[in-house]
């Protein structure tokens, strides 16, 4: 159980999927104009993360892995499907999304008209397939997958809130003319990564 | 974001052209710096940042987004009549899935330390913007052969700016490029001290950050782009 916490800690503050890997970054600057939007878009990839990560943990588990198909039949015990894992993940989370669009369109009509054009876009968000592949590179249970996939989702929400209230006030800046919009978002951004690089000192 | 750009170069569609027509050059050499994937179309900017420490990596990553991009671009295209509009992003997805993997499955063969030093930014190339970003707003409405050139400028557009900052990261951050020393030994011993900093992520924002300035500051249309 402390594991699975440290876990939570690490992937939410010592290694953000923003601040430290750059992953999500495309909608991560292009989203984070208004905190309303920001908060819709960050709370749509906490869901998905939850929900693809650990089905994508199941789908090497049992499909990909050497020796995973013998639950199948013995013979096939030592056949190695791992480089069909790009394909599969991406094509898990295409349809994940496709579907947490259709049931939230259908049940939650409210939710899917304040998240509005970002659920679909969130199949494209480096941050959902990079969990993913992390989860499969640093070889995860099913359990500290699901903590890791937690923590990734409210890292990102938590950094894309942030950013969002920094430009809220910008606007009353005066920058530069060809600093301003991106230049200016960029090197927030770099200053709030050197701000999360004091969590680094703390061990787990 | 670019598609601007690309509205354009379609009214411009014309019947019969030459291989490397003036308009086709155009395609190639405009993603270089005026409609830059990174710094003006916003794409592709997380591994553009996450694979900058040093110059190899950063090239070999350049390489192997510029390939994808240019064969996804040219596959799209030549099927581009027969995808059903509603399930594209899928069809997308999955091509461009298919390139990395072949991209990733060589890079483990023949490369094997640089493959591990690029982890999963690797497999990212799939989610990589640059690549969605111009099958949709390119490849979907042209042909092959400018869909091809297409992928291949916005591909060495990238590839520019990732050299630029892995260049600067590793000259400052480890007083070396490639790999080889080339901040003499005499410095050091005067006291100068290999900047730490440029090592860490947020070294690269900075970089992009001041690259995006100095670029716009040149060209003035560029201001209001994004």
């Amino acid at each position: 159980m402390q594991n699975l916490i440290n876990i939570l800690i690490k992937t939410i503050f010592v290694e953000n999927v923003i601040f430290a890997f750059f992953l999500g970054m495309c909608s991560f600057l292009a989203v984070s104009k208004k905190i309303k939007t920001a908060f819709g878009l960050g709370l749509a990839v906490v869901f998905v993360m939850l929900l693809t990560t650990p089905l994508n943990y199941l789908i090497l588990r049992y499909m990909l892995q050497e020796g995973a198909l013998s639950w199948i039949h013995p013979s096939l015990a030592s056949v190695d499907l791992t480089f069909l894992s790009f394909i599969l993940f991406i094509s898990t989370i295409a349809g994940a999304v496709q579907l947490v669009e259709m049931v939230v369109e259908k049940f939650m009509p409210g939710l899917y008209n304040s998240l509005g054009i970002f659920l679909p876009l969130i199949t494209v968000n480096c941050s959902i397939l990079g969990a993913s592949l992390f989860m499969q590179e640093r070889e995860y249970n099913f359990a500290e997958t699901t903590a890791f996939s937690l923590g990734a989702g409210i890292g990102f929400f938590l950094a894309i809130v942030l950013l969002a209230a920094i430009r809220e006030r910008l606007r009353y800046s005066n920058i530069p003319a060809p600093l301003q919009g991106l230049g200016i978002a960029m090197i927030i951004t770099a200053l709030m990564g050197l701000a999360f690089l004091s969590f680094s000192g703390i061990q787990l | 974001m670019s598609t601007e750009t690309s509205a354009t170069l379609a009214t411009q569609e014309t019947k019969k052209e030459g291989l490397l027509s003036k308009k086709n050059i155009q395609i190639l050499r405009d993603p270089l710096d005026d409609t830059n994937p990174v710094t003006v179309q916003i794409l592709g900017v997380c591994s553009a940042l996450a694979v900058t420490v040093q110059v190899k990596p950063a090239l070999i990553m350049a390489l192997g987004v510029t390939l994808v991009t240019a064969f996804s671009n040219l596959i799209i295209s030549l099927i581009r009549n027969s995808i059903p509009n509603r399930i594209r992003i899928i069809v997308q997805l999955i091509v461009v899935a298919m390139l990395v993997t072949i991209v990733d499955q060589v890079l483990k063969a023949y490369l094997f330390d640089v493959s591990k030093k690029l982890s999963v930014f690797v497999g990212l190339i799939i989610t990589n913007c640059i690549v969605m970003g111009r099958l949709e707003a390119f490849a979907l409405a042209q042909k092959p052969w400018p869909s091809f050139l297409d992928g291949i400028g916005n591909g060495l557009g990238y590839g520019i700016i990732l050299v630029v900052v892995a260049f600067v990261r590793e000259l400052l951050g480890a007083g070396s490029v490639f790999g080889i020393k080339v901040v003499p030994q005499w410095l050091y011993d005067m006291g100068y001290v290999n900047n730490g900093l440029m090592m860490l992520p947020p070294a690269a924002l900075f970089l992009i950050g001041i690259y995006i300035w100095w670029q716009r500051s040149r060209n003035k249309n560029l201001i209001n782009a994004s």
